[in-house]
């Protein structure tokens, strides 16, 4: 029971940096109704902007960690929005995504080029305490890391509820042209949500690098890992892309443990391929119209 | 409109044709061809690119003292992308070019692709991988660079029977070429002992989450674990073991004790051990000179891979010089079987000696993790 | 004179690739059997991508099914020509099976599901080590002979490879320039429209996935005598990205775009090679740029630079209906 309890525990935790990746997933697909193949580089590179401030600046860790935020949110953000997809739109599609892919290979060739090949310690926002639950050992970092992925998940459903901002967002990923009509500066909106997804991969890389350490190929592992989150939990929905994290990070643990451990990356594409048998539109998702 | 198509196309193929074969064919008459074929980016990236930049430097010191036979080495690299067939083609290419022997590659999955070719055109490779089923084939041109896991892993036998006296194991290993041999040998070498593998389990490389592999060891009453995992992998799993209060002995081939993995484990690697065929703390001034060198020439730490780099090229250039003349067949046919004193041999770094498979034995090291740092704890003779 | 021009040019273009490889060592000779096969297994995909408008991430998940076929009949003493029907076939099967729920849905479902095909393959190649060698692979495979003639050197093989390839393009054209060929292009250009004309859209789009598919098994039967040694991570989802940049490359939905597209990625970073460590990195920007300017890719970037020197006036796709968002 223990152990059931502890493999349960531990996939959560992992689960809910899952859902961030994903979530940024799900934002750029309703902004730009694209896929976007460099997700897990996404995830993978704003931890080097923070080792960079870290080592190369000599900052103090707040600082580092501000710094990585900013950077990616004007490079993975606002950058790739301006050089990489706005040239592309109406026409997005295929050659966008293929641009993606590209966009990948280079982030992955960047950061090992320029930082080096080698895996990096990576500094531990939480304290590494442990706690017994039922005989589970859960560290301090596990219980945080899946709070703080919760509550932004929260604050990020109730900023686009709530606010005039998040309804504009929402109306442009829902209909461009009704909503430039009706006074939505729609271009500004699919800004923000291209920031907001920076913002996202870069908060999951900080809460990830201390377990998963910083590597060039770290995305490699994360972007499929994510995507297919996303997928699960319904691509049109935030909270379906948390379920997906979740529940693939808690069945990866339980397979491992109770059915075969050489089988186990191959649980969550079953799933995928179930679910998209089943219902296409995810477990969460909205099977009509498009909602952010 | 199709035709102008055609055009472009069959214009670009025959472009492309006509500039191939000069691509191949630089190879200076006044030089020894050694091309560097090795993982540079890819996964592989990190070992590949440490044996490339340890080979290099034994090219420079053997160039600067006036080369084999009066003859500089040229030692051009080709990038596998740590893909398998691209590096079969690489090898290929560096044949066709007129190569004296091949240096490379180091991933397992690589090598057994491209050593065929290299057999074929009976040129000697000097691979840095190390899964056993590489000198298994009767390939008489493949020569290792580092003991293989078949040699390494029962040099551990002996450490878990008389000196941890165990008598149930749990094995963690990754499951890919490199994993998978060790556990083979691993698992055999157990039964041969009589001790009891009560788990066995397999994790994908690039995992992220080691609570389950962790909690499975713990719960099977394993009295001590063998783990074989790559250095990221190794990393989180002794932090996993550490916050799950894993107490039993871990032990590695290699990779466990290695300087990255104390870095990386922040602490948790604490007390883990590890037989090390080739140790770049190993308390010998000729490896420790070397570690300098990299250090200096590089701006960074190498690990074992860069040492196999450096010997590789070492034994290349001193059995040509036994031989007194440039001939690949030669080359090959000296090495079986030959042993490479230090004392005389000084590129070697230890003592080395080549079986009539290829296979390498030299002496090697346990370590052990102290206060952050890899300490060897015990010297295991050459087998 | 241009109805002369074009069988022509063809003419040219297979006298080229019989004289290639003549007085060229064994690693030119390898290169230009491997982009054969490549070619290939492109133009399969193109059919569903160029054609079809359809995404498939597992194109070398087909080419492994095709390569352990061969591999496990040849190795067991069938000729090669039966290990090859049967990857073809599975392939075929394996297509409709996968395509049919996907396509069933609008969106890039396919390439959803076939980005989780092409793991599965993998992970069950790796592991099951009784049918497949597990990682280790299989080795040994011998090379197919014709009337007597062994093709166990590299030179007779690449002629075998290009007998394989002249038939399976002419094959191949056959279906592009058939009715149902000329359906798959109504489709891309313009879906609902096809539909109205009562093309079944999403028959014909199964079809040339399958078709495609199938393609890939081809491929993959000529990978395995080629290589002598098949293991699971030369059919990695890495492998499935790099030929769809071959056929993005070279020009997604025209006939020879995988072809040059083929060529393009297997040579390129032959000549990149002095960049050292960068030459992924230029790849990549030279991919983002011209997906940028040119998405219809080096065949279509050729025709826009004729049009410029024509002066005919031309839309350019991305001056086109206004920005959306």
């Amino acid at each position: 029971m223990s152990e059931f309890l502890q493999v349960v525990l531990s996939g959560l935790a992992t689960g809910s940096i899952y859902a961030l990746a994903a979530i940024g997933f799900t934002l750029v697909w309703q902004a730009a109704q694209t896929v976007n193949f460099a997700q897990g580089e996404f995830v993978m590179l704003p931890a080097f902007f923070v080792l960079i401030a870290l080592h190369w600046l000599g900052w103090p860790l707040w600082a580092a960690l501000a710094f990585g935020l900013v950077i990616s949110v004007l490079v993975l953000g606002y950058l790739f929005k301006r050089l990489i997809v706005q040239p592309m739109l109406p026409s997005t599609g295929l050659p966008l995504i293929i641009a993606t892919m590209a966009l990948s290979i280079l982030l992955k060739e960047g950061a090992k080029q320029f930082y080096g090949a080698e895996a990096q310690p990576y500094p531990p926002l939480f304290p590494q305490t442990t706690m017994s639950i039922g005989g589970a050992i859960v560290s301090m970092q596990d219980i945080l890391n899946l709070v703080v992925s919760l509550a932004v998940v929260v604050a990020l459903t109730l900023f686009l509820n709530r606010t005039r901002t998040g309804r504009c967002i929402q109306a442009t990923a829902q209909n461009p042209q009704v909503a430039e009509i009706l006074g939505v500066n729609t271009r500004r909106m699919v800004l923000y949500t291209f920031l907001i997804n920076a913002a996202l991969a870069a908060l999951a890389s900080m809460l990830i690098s201390p377990v998963y350490l910083a590597k060039f190929s770290n995305g490699e592992t994360l972007g499929i890992v994510a995507f297919i989150a996303a997928i699960v939990g319904g691509f049109n929905q935030i909270r379906g892309a948390l379920v997906g994290g979740l529940l693939i990070g808690v069945l990866d643990n339980l397979t491992a443990t109770y059915v075969t451990a050489s089988y186990r990356a191959a649980l969550p594409l079953v799933l995928l391929i179930i679910i998209i048998l089943w219902r296409p539109q995810g477990l969460l998702g909205t099977s009509e119209g498009r909602q952010v | 409109m199709q035709s102008r198509r055609t055009i472009l196309a069959t214009a670009l193929t025959a472009s492309v044709f006509v500039a191939a074969p000069w691509a191949a064919a630089w190879a200076a008459d006044d030089a020894v061809l050694v091309p560097c074929v090795c993982e540079l980016s890819g996964p592989g990236a990190v070992s590949g690119t440490n044996y490339r930049d340890g080979a290099h430097i034994a090219v420079d010191e053997i160039n600067a003292a006036g080369g084999i036979l009066g003859k500089k080495i040229d030692m051009p690299d080709y990038d596998t992308q740590t893909d398998p067939q691209t590096s079969r083609a690489l090898v290929q290419k560096a044949i066709d070019a007129g190569a004296y022997a091949i240096m490379g590659t180091v991933y397992s999955g690589s090598t057994v692709v491209n050593m065929l070719v290299a057999q074929q055109a009976g040129i000697p490779q000097f691979t840095g991988a190390e899964a056993p089923s590489i000198t298994e084939k009767g390939n008489a041109y493949i020569f290792r660079t580092a003991s293989s896991s078949a040699k390494g892993v029962p040099a551990l036998t002996a450490y878990f029977k008389d000196t941890l006296k165990v008598k149930k194991i749990a094995v963690a290993w990754v499951n890919n070429e490199f994993g998978k041999g060790g556990h083979d040998v691993f698992i055999n070498e157990m039964k041969g002992a009589g001790i009891e593998v009560v788990a066995d389990v397999p994790s994908e490389q690039g995992q992220a989450d080691f609570a389950a592999d962790v909690s499975k060891i713990k719960q099977s009453g394993a009295e001590a674990a063998f783990v074989y995992v790559n250095e990221e992998e190794s990393a989180r799993l002794l932090r996993e073991a550490k916050k799950q209060g894993l107490t039993i002995p871990l032990v590695g081939e290699v990779t466990l004790t290695g300087q990255k993995v104390i870095d990386l484990a922040a602490g948790a690697a604490e007390g883990a051990l590890a037989h090390v065929g080739l140790a770049t703390s190993a308390p010998d001034p000729l490896i420790q000179e070397f570690v300098k060198k990299f250090q200096d020439k590089y701006k960074r730490d190498t690990d074992h891979n860069g040492i196999k780099g450096y010997i590789g090229v070492y034994a290349i250039k001193y059995v040509t010089e036994m031989n007194g003349k440039l001939d690949s067949q030669a080359l090959a046919d000296k090495l079986h079987g030959l042993t490479l004193k230090v004392a005389d041999h000084p590129g070697m770094l230890l003592d080395t000696s080549w079986d009539k498979n290829g296979e390498l034995s030299r002496p090697s090291f346990m370590t052990q993790v102290k206060d952050n740092k890899q300490v060897v704890i015990g010297m295991v003779p050459a087998n | 004179m241009r109805a002369y021009l074009k069988p022509a040019l063809l003419l040219v273009g297979l006298a080229a690739l019989i004289v290639a490889p003549l007085g060229q060592g064994n690693y030119v000779i390898y290169l230009l059997s491997s982009w054969l096969i490549f070619s290939i297994a492109a133009m399969g995909l193109n059919l569903t991508l160029g054609y079809a408008g359809q995404i498939s991430l597992a194109q070398a998940s087909f080419m492994a099914i095709g390569a352990y076929s061969t591999a496990i009949l040849t190795l067991a003493g069938w000729p090669w020509v039966v290990g090859m029907l049967l990857g073809v076939v599975l392939c075929l099967v394996v297509g409709l099976l996968l395509g049919f729920p996907a396509l069933r849905v609008k969106g890039h479902f396919l390439a959803f599901v076939t980005l989780a095909f092409n793991s599965l393959v993998f992970l069950v190649s790796r592991n099951e080590e009784w049918l497949t060698g597990g990682i280790y692979g299989l080795s040994g495979m011998p090379r197919p002979s014709v009337l007597g003639f062994a093709m166990t050197k590299n030179l007779p093989f690449y002629y075998f490879t290009l007998f394989v390839f002249v038939v399976f393009c002419g094959l191949f054209y056959g279906i592009v320039r058939s009715p149902w060929g000329r359906a798959f292009k109504a489709l891309r250009e313009n879906p609902i429209r096809a539909e109205s004309l009562g093309i079944d859209t999403r028959r014909l789009t199964l079809m040339a996935f399958a078709i495609g598919s199938a393609c890939g098994g081809l491929a993959g039967a000529l990978v395995t005598p080629l290589v002598q040694y098949i293991d699971p991570t030369s059919f990695a989802l890495g492998h499935s990205l790099r030929i769809l940049l071959m056929v993005v490359v070279g020009g997604a939905g025209y006939f020879f775009g995988p072809i040059l597209g083929a060529a393009v990625v297997i040579l390129m970073p032959e000549f990149l090679r002095f960049t050292e460590g960068y030459y992924l990195m230029i790849y990549a920007v030279l991919v983002i740029v011209l997906m940028i300017y040119c998405p219809s890719g080096l065949i279509g970037l050729g025709r826009k630079l004729r049009d410029l020197v024509r002066r005919k006036p031309v839309d350019r796709g991305d001056l086109k209906a206004g920005a959306q968002l």
